[in-house]
């Protein structure tokens, strides 16, 4: 089974192919970053316009990558949500469509899906059951993974995501958008524990998180150092960063640990993102450690939105004979403790 | 000579199978029901017609200007087909795809003028003409505008079309005299038409490159800070 791939949730537009015994065979990416920075944030308007002039292109490019022309190609997988609706709505009628004129089936697949996932896409995947750290700019969430369509969510953000935390106070500080890798760069420049922030809902049990409490405090802070209306020198700034993301890491790492003692899973896979932040993998690893745990990473490039991902699950689940009709699907919202474990279809044999 | 045609830029999705001068077609009112609706329609066409995909030799859609996201349905939609089939793709004007449903009540160079409502206070007009072939052309620019900012030209039109006219009852004041049909939405049937003749002059485009007509350019404002 050989899937084409489409993702365009966010300001990403993605495209990949993804085949059932050769593994990945191409995947292609083009970002909107530069698209977005004038205006600090996603203007959904934009994104859905920009799909639009790159998916072809893009679906082309990844044809082209992989050696293969249209008949070639067994099945389609999209990102049917959630995600900014305009936009899925872009890589969702591409897709459907082109399926439909290929003869070949389609399948909406849930974006999250595809990151819990990812880490599947590696030469050596890790062994089910994991726990999963999803912590980007949209998510913020530690699901249990059993299998394919066996999510259980143990915890997920009341509030902001991770990563918007990150962008969010890095704007305060004034950095560039998206200030979240600046923010963390910063940081490791900065000193321990020179503020003391909140670990956000650390006392209390549970497995969900909240960051927008913790973002109020940097910003009354930076107002409190800023009082006399002199700029803040470099030292101090770092400083400041450092102790929001120490904050951020300690938070994270906490309910990692008490997410793989409640499912007594013994592998944590660490998508999105924040995955990248290197203080948070160093914490993370380190943990590991100490307690027997397997930590794993997707590849940076997988941790982030991508199609390779939409591509593994979507195969997945066309192998065991799910399928969507004519329908071209796209949600904003879409919880992925609804999705099932795809029954597989026997063919009747009298 | 087949050709398809979609348009899902309005409260309506219709589609179109045109053969040579034959033209079978489908339209159903619709606010937010487009992407559940225009690939099972065009299934339909197909089964009725007992064409493949395989046969067509074009694909039409409506490029706009319309819903943001109704335009981009109907050209995500045409790209995927005309990509996988290995078609050129034919982007025709939503509101030259109104003036053409008023082209069997127009003589020789006599217009029309289309004012589609496009929210937020505004409209999407164009002027067309009737040319000898029976279908008409542009008589203006498209544009986006506030309804009283409308200004009609010397040659003045004998009917007004579209839905900016049950919009905005200044546009009536303006076009005193004129025939107005203020319920007319484009459709593919039109679409199709419309594309034949350009399909004929060579200007199918790739599907790649052909893009949507938005007219509101404006959508997005740097916060001064």
């Amino acid at each position: 089974m050989r899937v084409l791939a489409i993702e365009t949730s966010c300001d990403e537009t993605a495209v990949a192919i993804y085949d059932s015994e050769l593994g990945l065979m191409a995947h292609q990416l083009h970002s909107q970053v530069a698209l977005h920075a004038v205006f600090g944030g996603v203007v959904p308007e934009l994104a859905s316009r920009d799909h639009v002039r790159k998916l072809l292109p893009l679906i082309e490019a990844t044809l082209k990558q992989a050696g293969i022309d249209h008949a070639q190609l067994d099945g389609v997988a999209y990102t049917a949500g959630p995600g900014l609706i305009g936009a899925l709505l872009v890589g969702a009628a591409v897709a459907r469509s082109y399926a439909f004129a290929r003869g070949i089936p389609a399948l909406g697949v849930h974006h999250l899906e595809g990151h819990l996932l990812a880490p599947m896409l590696e030469a050596d995947p890790p062994r089910y059951p994991f726990v999963a750290l999803l912590v980007s700019g949209g998510h913020t969430l530690l699901a249990k993974v059993a299998g394919l369509g066996q999510y259980q969510i143990l915890g997920s953000t009341l509030d902001d995501a991770a990563g918007e935390a990150f962008d969010k106070t890095a704007k305060a500080m004034g950095l560039p958008y998206p200030g979240g890798p600046a923010l963390a760069s910063l940081a490791e420049r900065g000193r321990l524990g020179r503020y003391d922030f909140p670990r956000p809902m650390l006392d209390r049990p549970g497995l969900d998180f909240s960051f927008s409490g913790l973002k109020t405090a940097v910003v009354v802070t930076l107002r409190q150092l800023q009082q006399g209306g002199a700029p803040l020198d470099e030292q101090t700034r770092a400083d400041v960063a450092c102790s929001f993301q120490e904050a951020v890491v300690e938070t994270l790492t906490a309910k990692c640990m008490r997410a793989l003692k409640q499912t007594g899973a013994r592998t944590l896979v660490v998508a999105g993102g924040v995955g990248a932040n290197r203080a948070l993998r160093a914490r993370l690893l380190s943990m590991g450690e100490q307690r027997g745990i397997a930590v794993r990473y997707p590849r940076p490039e997988f941790c982030t939105d991508n199609a390779a991902m939409i591509a593994y699950a979507g195969c997945q689940r066309l192998l065991a004979g799910q399928q969507d009709d004519l329908q071209i699907r796209a949600v904003a919202r879409w919880p992925i403790d609804s999705l099932q474990i795809p029954q597989v279809t026997t063919v009747s044999s009298n | 000579m087949k050709l398809l045609a979609i348009d899902t830029a309005t409260e309506q999705c219709s589609v179109a199978l045109l053969q040579d001068s034959e033209c079978i077609d489908r339209c159903i009112p619709t606010p937010r029901g487009h992407t559940d609706l225009v690939l099972p329609m065009i299934q339909e066409l197909l089964d009725e017609s007992g064409y493949s995909l395989k046969q067509l030799d074009a694909v039409a859609f409506g490029r706009g200007p319309g819903a943001f996201t109704g335009v981009r349905i109907a050209i995500g939609v045409a790209q995927g087909l005309a990509y996988a089939l290995g078609l050129k793709l034919l982007p025709v004007s939503n509101l030259a795809a109104v003036a053409q449903q008023a082209a069997g009540r127009l003589k020789l160079a006599e217009r029309v003028l289309v004012c589609m409502d496009a929210r937020m206070a505004e409209i999407y007009s164009g002027t067309f003409a009737l040319a000898v072939d029976g279908l008409v052309i542009p008589a203006s620019e498209e544009q986006v505008l506030a309804p009283e900012n409308l200004v009609l030209k010397e040659t003045l039109p004998r009917i007004g079309m579209g839905t900016g006219f049950r919009a905005y009852p200044v546009l009536r004041d303006l076009c005193e005299g004129m025939v107005i049909e203020e319920n007319a939405l484009p459709r593919a049937r039109e679409i199709a038409y419309l594309a034949l003749r350009d399909y004929k002059a060579g200007l199918g485009v790739a599907p790649e490159l052909a893009l949507p007509v938005y007219l509101r350019d404006q959508v997005a404002h740097v916060k001064a800070s």
